[in-house]
């Protein structure tokens, strides 16, 4: 053997992911039988597709100039809506999700209790936001009532779950103190696990808020309120120009929040 | 801690005066606020509707038991395109995020100055939009069907992606960076051997997490047209057909939930 040949041999070459060749090149072929399936079954109408790149031109002009002033009317009131409707939903849903936490924390409720409380959280965190606007739209009527609704069921499985999974996380040596001082189940409750979990609720809070927005801006156009139904109809009317503002106001107040939240989390922390 | 004398004993505060009288300004201003914003949806809510809202979630529930089972067969290949939509999303978002994580990340970035607020703003933009409203935009600009959907799931994917990607760039260890430097490696090395390795682990975990949420969210972008089995739960209820619809809802429970399963057995097996 020549030494260049040797050399090659002999070279260092990474271990590749998966040990099995049989198997690793069965998953490269089951990948790629998968992806040839997926991407011939997507129907295409390139005329359509064509058509519609003009149109998309066009709404990236709109992002250059965006129409704030003819449908501000409709936006200004969108953009209430949305912001009252979260902050109601954050609070209300903050109001219920303690309970439904403290049931949901293995190390304080008793097991039928916990049971049910776990069972509420993953029905909320099982379904869309989206679906359950549906349903409350259909029971409730249309408007900001059953958006409220809405974020309160989302919020409930969201805070509950993480605030729970905080709480059974907590140094019990504090909550024995405060149990061998004599203290009542609400007494170990305010001053064993409230001061424990404080700066995590507020963090969580502040975070939920943020997604409540998100979502509020989303649900509207199942008919429960906000900005959501004034940007589908700006989509409906081939208004580029005025979705796009829509969008950009969207982006600078999510923006604004992450940012403040992410400030607020990091000095409570 | 604050100590006030009161009737000669000392007695201990939490706080002094202007620090309990700021807390308490604080609270008066967030039920202010509460109470208003509340007052702004009381306004705007039609209360007869919700008051008979105990019977119309009677009758819902009487109208969507049973299920009508037969309906299943037409939801084989709505389901299959939604699996795609999720799917051939995520994948596109992979390779659209990886290279934008790079952009963005502080020491893999070419330029901390003009490169990476771009890249930044690049991902704010995707993430601060929800799938279901670039779905809605995408459905008016290429026309309704599965292709909008898998773009508006990509679009949406490269923002969540390319931002815990970066983050996990930037939280690498220097050590095996310098070490591969020191060896007179170039650039493309470095990043190759020192940066790769170290997040491959966590790119496979963000992946698989947002492919499970891709599934969530691919079954509802029919809603707006953008195919999947979401198209079939639009029609239904606009037919006010609630028997096919709670087919529909199971349908979407149980993709959820093993889409769920799935990728927690994925992230267990690789983390």
């Amino acid at each position: 053997m020549t030494t260049a040949a040797i050399d090659r041999a002999r070279r260092w070459r990474p271990p590749p992911l998966i040990a099995n060749p049989v198997l690793r090149w069965a998953l490269l072929l089951g990948a790629v039988v998968y992806l040839a399936l997926a991407v011939s079954g997507i129907p295409v109408n390139w005329e359509r597709v064509s058509e519609g790149l003009e149109r998309g031109g066009r709404f990236l002009a709109g992002f250059l100039y965006p129409d704030f002033s003819s449908r501000f009317g409709e936006i200004f009131e969108g953009f209430v809506e949305s912001l009252v409707m979260t902050v109601v939903a954050t609070v209300l849903g903050l109001l219920v999700s303690i309970p439904v936490a403290l049931g949901a924390a293995r190390n304080l409720a008793p097991l039928p209790v916990y049971y049910f409380c776990r069972g509420l959280i993953a029905l909320s965190r099982t379904f869309q936001e989206i679906i359950v606007a549906i349903l409350f739209v259909a029971m409730f009527g249309f408007g900001p009532f059953a958006g409220v609704l809405t974020l309160v069921f989302g919020t409930v499985g969201f805070l509950s779950k993480l605030l729970a999974e905080d709480i059974e996380d907590i140094d019990r040596s504090q909550v024995e103190a405060i149990r061998a001082t004599g203290g009542s189940w609400f007494q170990l409750l305010n001053y064993g696990v409230q001061p424990q979990v404080m700066p995590r609720l507020i963090g969580l809070s502040l975070y939920r808020l943020d997604i409540n927005f998100r979502e509020s801006a989303v649900i509207g156009i199942v008919g429960a309120g906000g900005i959501g139904a004034t940007l589908n109809t700006a989509f409906d009317r081939y208004e580029y120009d005025v979705a796009a503002a829509i969008l950009l106001v969207i982006i600078v107040i999510v923006m604004i929040a992450e940012y403040s939240s992410s400030a607020i989390r990091r000095w409570v922390q | 801690m604050p100590v006030s004398v009161r009737s000669g004993t000392k007695v201990w505060q939490r706080r002094d005066r202007n620090t309990q009288l700021a807390v308490w300004f604080g609270w008066l201003v967030a039920t202010a606020l509460v109470v208003l914003s509340w007052e702004v949806i009381s306004e705007r809510t039609m209360w007869m509707f919700v008051e008979d809202a105990h019977i119309q979630a009677a009758d819902l529930l009487g109208r969507m038991v049973p299920p009508r089972w037969s309906y299943m067969d037409r939801l084989w290949q709505p389901l299959w395109d939604t699996l795609n939509i999720a799917t051939l999303g995520t994948l596109i978002a992979i390779v659209l995020g990886v290279p934008l994580a790079f952009l963005a990340a502080r020491n893999t970035t070419p330029s901390v100055l003009f490169v990476r607020p771009l890249a930044l703003l690049v991902i704010v933009a995707s993430r601060s939009i929800n799938s279901l409203i670039w779905a809605l935009l995408l459905v008016s600009i290429i026309g309704p069907g599965v292709l909008a959907g898998v773009i508006a799931i990509a679009l949406r994917s490269v923002g969540f992606i390319g931002k815990l990607l970066y983050e996990a760039l930037e939280e690498i260890d220097e050590g095996a960076v310098e070490a591969i430097e020191s060896t007179g490696a170039s650039r493309p090395q470095v990043i190759g051997y020192a940066m790769v390795p170290q997040v491959a682990p966590a790119f496979a975990g963000i992946s698989v997490f947002r492919w499970d949420i891709n599934i969530r969210e691919s079954t509802v972008l029919g809603l707006v047209g953008a195919g999947g089995i979401g198209l079939q739960l639009e029609a239904s209820i606009s037919q006010l057909a609630w028997r096919e619809a709670s087919v529909i809802f199971l349908v979407i429970l149980v993709t959820v939930l093993a889409s769920e399963w799935l990728s927690a057995r994925i992230r267990h097996a690789i983390i």
